[in-house]
């Protein structure tokens, strides 16, 4: 009784709101991806806007206001050597956001390409390149990403380049998948006969037609990242102090816990935040461009 | 000779079989000349295209025979100058215009990409001429169609996109794997004229895949008629339909609906296509011939003057004296 009712009452308005604009309409349908995007939005303009929104520098240090409580003044609180913990989230969040993205993207382009010319070539190339991939995918993802950073040695940027190596596999893998579908195609056998060289119909006849579910997939990975790079900050293989970084901030606040609360808390909290926010989003987003993952 | 295929065999290697898909074929093409190539589902056709082209799948091979294109053989290009033939000298037109453009692609983009590849002239250049060759292939509007996508336009305009792209290069020799099969009849008239007219303009050769006897009889000027991957009978258009002398030609022909007769049944060849495992000793037809002798069941015909003197009728068939 109730699936008719509701039928009838949602019929009218999916016609005239699909007519009008169908991405919007599935995103204002579904509660949780706005959410996620209201998450990310503010997290974004937060970011961006920090200078003017904190009075405060991220890395001055001063002592006479050490550990003080949140208030009007420090709305956080600071932390052991008196620079303001919210100041510190805000400029976190510009390089939680920057890196994140910069390392998913990376991969995802890395990836890509890899994996269109496994896919497209098949044969030797492709058993390297996917024995490859299985290697670098048998390790758990934190313990590799960990052995990279510490081996290279323990700053951002390695940091950084560890979780884009550990990333990798997964976008080769969709990549490849699609790949080996659209060689098949008539379109893509036609190019070839019009004497269109390899590589060029890998970048403009393959890559196009093979994107949405590696888009799909560097969104739900940009959460991801952000709580891997704060991970390796975290146990010391990121961002080194000073640096505003989340997962830095927790790893020496965790042990004033029990005294001066505020200190891992909100760095904590900002971060699960940022990784709901981008993971909601995913989420959203792979139920829009994927029809066959489209719930009535 | 434009194009000399001598002794053509080619085989597919499987775990456990090998299939004959070609079996000694020869034919040629001369220049500007339109030869049809006629013949069932599995018959070689495709297989013989794409052996010209060099795109045989990999577990294919050609065990015997050569292709000589502007008395190059093509089986001993590398794999480079293989690339460099298609599309330039050698395009194709495929059966499905509805996949065999890029579906992300704008036309005048597609188009571009394959001159610009071919000729040695900038993008803004080839782009030009793309949406000159659209017009070419006379589709209205050229500007306008050149910025729309593949899914926007119909079948027969998506061919005559199709045909434009094989033919930008220009090309000379177009080989047409079935280019109206998916299309309407109406259509199907318009692509052949338009075919025919851009070959005799630019002086191209085209390899007319068809099953289609009508279409045969429209465009081509000589057929060849195969069956179960070899040449069962060739000549000019006018010999071979108007006096068949394989009595499989016959019987396609006999097999064509007419709409005179209606109620009537629709006439079938008896029988299956061989199994191309096994190929039969004698005569690959016999088993479903309907004039068999006892020497075809034996022994392997060759392709022989269908009528004493003849130069372009020929037959491969005992009974073809009787």
């Amino acid at each position: 009784m109730s699936g008719t009712t509701l039928k009838t009452e949602s019929l009218p308005a999916a016609r005239s709101a699909k007519t009008v604009n169908p991405f919007w309409y599935k995103i204002r349908r579904n509660p949780l991806t706005l959410l996620g995007l209201f998450l990310l939005l503010l997290i974004l303009l937060l970011s961006i806007f920090a200078p003017l929104i904190s009075p405060y520098e991220p890395t001055k240090i001063n002592i006479p206001e050490r550990f003080a409580q949140p208030s009007a003044d420090h709305w956080f609180g600071t932390d052991e050597v008196g620079r303001d913990i919210f100041t510190r989230i805000l400029y976190g969040a510009r390089l939680s956001l920057g890196v994140g993205v910069a390392v998913v993207v990376g991969a995802g382009v890395i990836g890509t390409i890899i994996g269109a010319v496994s896919g497209y070539f098949g044969g030797r190339i492709d058993q390297l390149i996917m024995r490859l991939m299985d290697i670098i995918l048998a390790f758990p993802a934190l313990v590799l990403a960990m052995a990279i950073a510490a081996t290279l040695g323990p700053n951002l940027q390695n940091a950084m380049l560890a979780i884009a190596i550990i990333k990798i596999p997964v976008y080769v893998r969709l990549a490849r998948a699609e790949t080996l579908a659209l060689r098949e195609k008539l379109f893509v056998k036609a190019a070839v006969t019009f004497g269109i060289p390899s590589w060029r119909i890998i970048v403009r006849h393959i890559i196009p037609n093979a994107l949405s579910p590696v888009i799909i997939q560097v969104t739900l990975d940009i959460g991801d990242a952000i709580l891997l790079v704060a991970t390796l900050g975290f146990l010391g293989l990121g961002a080194q102090p000073p640096t505003p970084e989340w997962g830095a901030m927790i790893s020496i606040g965790w042990k004033y816990l029990l005294d001066y609360w505020w200190y891992p808390t909100f760095p904590g909290l900002a971060l699960f935040l940022a990784s709901c926010g981008f993971n909601l989003i995913g989420d959203g987003i792979r139920d829009i461009l994927d029809p066959k993952a489209n719930r009535s | 000779m434009l194009l000399e295929i001598h002794n053509l065999s080619v085989e597919f290697e499987s775990m456990q079989d090998r299939v004959k898909a070609l079996q000694a074929v020869s034919f040629s093409i001369d220049e500007g000349e339109i030869v049809g190539i006629v013949g069932e589902s599995g018959s070689g056709k495709s297989v013989t295209a794409l052996s010209i082209l060099g795109l045989l799948e990999k577990n294919a091979h050609i065990s015997t025979g050569s292709i000589s294109y502007k008395g190059k053989n093509l089986l001993s290009l590398s794999k480079k100058d293989w690339q460099s033939l298609r599309g330039k000298e050698i395009g194709m037109v495929f059966q499905e215009p509805m996949t065999a453009l890029h579906p992300t692609m704008r036309i005048g983009d597609q188009l571009a990409e394959v001159i610009h590849r071919h000729r040695s002239i900038s993008y803004k250049e080839a782009y030009r001429q793309a949406v000159a060759s659209l017009a070419e292939v006379q589709i209205n509007d050229p500007e306008l169609v050149a910025r729309k996508y593949p899914f926007e336009l119909s079948g027969g305009m998506r061919q005559r996109v199709v045909i434009a792209l094989a033919m930008s290069a220009p090309p000379d020799l177009l080989i047409a794997d079935e280019p109206t099969t998916a299309l309407d009849v109406t259509i199907q008239h318009e692509v052949l004229k338009l075919m025919q007219e851009l070959a005799q303009k630019r002086g191209t050769s085209i390899m007319l895949i068809t099953h289609d006897l009508g279409v045969v009889a429209q465009v081509c000027q000589r057929v060849v008629v195969m069956y179960a991957g070899e040449v069962v009978e060739t000549g000019t258009t006018q010999e071979v339909l108007h006096s068949p002398c394989h009595p499989y030609t016959k019987a396609l022909i006999g097999a064509l609906p007419d709409l005179a007769e209606q109620g009537q049944p629709l006439l079938a060849i008896p029988g299956e296509s061989p199994d191309l495992r096994n190929r039969p000793d004698g005569c690959v037809f016999a088993p479903r011939c309907s004039c068999s002798l006892p020497i075809c069941r034996e022994d392997h015909p060759v392709l022989e003057p269908a009528v004493s003197g003849s130069l372009t009728h020929q037959v491969s068939c005992w009974g073809r004296n009787q």
